[in-house]
């Protein structure tokens, strides 16, 4: 409950279940007659005529929320109802907000010889207005509904504070209501509002939807799947969608301060600015859990920028998906994987991340294969592509702090990938023999020929880290070493008879032949550091890694980016 | 499904826009005017133009403008499309390999 007193309540108008309105708060000396109440007691018919000669008796409300199947409530309404009797012909209106079932109210009321108005508040509007959280609840109001006191639960010294705070603002004596006799206990707590229940629950949740969600309503006939509505619309990727209902987005939406409405990016191809709304749509769909959201919003947010180039990363025949890669503390607060399996199946966060990115930009980009995408093969990673860094395994320093982040930030990585590739090493016991592996290995993306063209991440599982970390090495001697074994002298790197692919002298700048003495100048894979990621990732056991090559590096194709996550 | 009510409505994914529909230039029934040719960058499509620029020119007798993209990668920039569209009446863009 939030109300204090001083505090203003909020109105309503409930009826009872006779079918009559009670406005709340209801006009002084309009509702109840109580002054006129022909069973007025004594002292309050006294207290009645003197303030009756000048104006009309003061209004109070009494509110008591309850319902039927609680044990506390059982206790407290039938000590409400004497409180009723006593206080009504001074004016006190007390009316029961029934959380309960008409019949069950109904029934409750008659057994406790409930003397007060009870409404019916059954769909639960008004207790989720109030934010009650327990009944019983009570909360005493003035004419102009500001609160002048409330409490929850059973507190004996609460209830006799507010009616004498009633009795108080009446003029009358505070009447004895509870004796010795009674056994009423100090203290009883009381039972969830059935606000909680799970059905409540949802019925409010898709009431509040329909003033929140701006997005266009599609209705699923009875006799049809929402599942297969989505395929036949063409809004999945091939697998079978969570359906986004209006609860399921509003629960979505809970886990980010941003506003529904707030534009996240302008998502490529079809330049569409997408709000924060639809990336929850989508995110539902993928089947992620609310907490992933400001991961899915930081992937969309950093895929749409320039440098990023998702237009082409989509458009191309070649064959990228936007992998993104999870450092910092969400990693473990959603419960990603970056150990046994980071890169493969089985868990949420990981698969359903990867997968709500593609499908916004599917469903709100426009990118769809055999369309824009115009993907010659395309590889798995297009469904979901997502895994966290192992940085509990990293003794280097972790990528988003290498790309210029604080350590307890939380980022995502985006990078325009081809599918990992496998390297194994198990006899190296050394880093330059590990890395003599791993640089011909790596010497192979896009094209053994090509040189400078592309960029990739060497995906270092652990057992191979140690390895580097037992002779002293860095990802600088990694990169080094890397660089030094891929090398090769540009002759070979030329298309020829033999392999007509290769380095097209015009890119090197020579507008006929290379000259001679260009020859066997020796050029590595990649052009600089930049373009040689590396990250680990993987289970303690096993002398893997992992190459996942890129697509046209540096600005004329796609640039790897970083954003920060944010968390509320 | 069979599953209660309120599953039956669902919120619709997409962008919403209603596509605008576009009518292709009117096609014209001599190639006469200006010719543009626009090489997206991909190798060898300058051979490719080269040789349509001399048939254009010693059969056709037809006026060519070449363009070039800066990168193959991404959308032609909106200053070169207009340019294309001001200046020509043809275009042929080759796409590649």
């Amino acid at each position: 409950m939030q109300l204090h007193p001083g505090q203003t309540a909020p109105a309503f108008a409930l009826c009872d279940l006779a079918g009559l309105p009670h406005p709340f708060p209801a006009a002084a000396g309009a509702a109840g007659g109580a002054a006129a109440s022909p069973d007025a007691g004594p002292a309050a018919a006294a207290s009645a005529e003197t303030v009756a000669a000048t104006a009309p008796p003061p209004a109070l409300d009494l509110l008591v929320f309850w319902k039927h199947n609680c044990a506390t409530c059982e206790l407290a309404l039938p000590l409400v109802a004497r409180l009723d009797r006593a206080l009504a012909a001074a004016g006190l209106r007390v009316r029961g907000v029934a959380q309960s079932a008409p019949a069950d109210t109904t029934a409750f009321a008659a057994r406790h010889g409930l003397s007060f108005a009870q409404l019916d508040d059954s769909a639960c509007l008004v207790s989720a207005d109030y934010a009650i959280e327990v009944v019983p609840t009570f909360v005493l109001a003035d004419a102009s509904g500001t609160v002048l006191a409330a409490f929850e639960g059973w507190v004996r010294a609460d209830f006799d504070a507010l009616v004498a705070r009633a009795a108080e603002h009446l003029g009358v004596p505070t009447p004895a209501l509870v004796a010795p006799a009674d056994g009423v206990p100090d203290f009883r707590p009381g039972c969830g509002s059935r606000t909680f229940d799970p059905d409540v629950a949802r019925a409010l949740e898709e009431r509040r939807a329909r003033t929140v969600l701006r997005a266009r309503r599609i209705e699923v006939g009875d006799l049809d799947d929402a599942i297969e509505l989505f395929f036949a619309k063409g809004l999945t990727d091939g697998l079978p969608i969570v359906p986004p209902t209006e609860g399921r987005v509003m629960r979505m939406l809970a886990a980010t301060g941003r506003h529904p409405q707030e534009v996240v990016a302008v998502v490529p191809p079809n330049l569409v600015p997408v709000t924060v709304e639809k990336v929850a749509i989508n995110a539902v769909m993928a089947g992620c859990k609310p907490e992933y959201l400001p991961v899915v919003l930081a992937s969309v947010e950093a895929a749409c920028e320039e440098r990023f180039n998702l237009h082409g990363v989509v458009a191309t025949t070649y064959f990228p998906a936007p992998l993104i890669i999870v450092n910092g503390p969400v990693r473990n607060r959603i419960g990603m994987n970056a150990g046994h399996n980071a890169l493969g199946q089985g868990n949420r966060a990981n698969a359903t991340i990867g997968r709500a990115l593609p499908l916004v930009i599917r469903n709100v980009g426009g990118g769809r294969p055999g369309e824009i995408d115009k993907c010659t093969l395309g590889h798995p990673g297009k469904y979901t592509y997502c895994f966290a860094e192992n940085e509990e395994a990293n003794p280097w320093q972790p990528l988003h702090v290498e790309r210029g982040f604080r350590v307890e930030d939380s980022t995502v990585t985006l990078f325009a990938a081809e599918a990992p590739r496998a390297v194994m090493d198990q006899a190296s016991r050394s880093a330059r023999s590990l890395c003599e592996s791993l640089g011909r290995a790596i010497a192979s993306v896009m094209h053994p020929k090509l040189h400078g063209f592309v960029d990739a991440i060497l995906v270092l599982a652990p057992e191979h880290v140690q390895k580097c970390v037992a002779d002293g090495w860095g990802k600088a001697e990694i990169r080094r070493a890397i660089q030094e074994v891929t090398a090769r002298p540009l002759r070979e790197l030329l298309p020829d008879e033999r392999c007509a692919e290769g380095i097209p002298p015009k890119v090197l700048g020579f507008a006929g032949e290379v000259p001679a003495a260009m020859l066997d100048v020796p050029i590595p894979k990649f052009r600089s550091d930049e373009q040689l990621t590396i990250v680990v990732a993987g289970s303690d056991a096993g002398m893997f890694s992992a190459i996942i090559g890129g697509w046209v590096a540096g600005e004329l194709g796609s640039q790897m980016v970083t954003r920060k996550i944010a968390e509320r | 499904m069979g599953s209660a009510g309120v599953d039956r409505i669902v919120l619709d994914p997409t962008d919403e826009r209603v596509p605008i529909r576009r009518v292709p230039a009117p096609r014209r029934a001599a190639l006469r005017g200006v010719v543009g040719l626009l090489d997206i960058r991909k190798p060898r499509g300058d051979v490719f133009l080269d040789r349509l620029e001399r048939h254009l020119q010693e059969r056709a007798g037809v006026e060519v403008l070449r363009y070039t993209k800066p990168t193959f990668t991404r959308p032609a920039p909106i200053d070169l499309r207009r340019e294309i569209a001001t200046k020509c009446d043809f275009v042929i863009e080759a796409l590649a390999d």
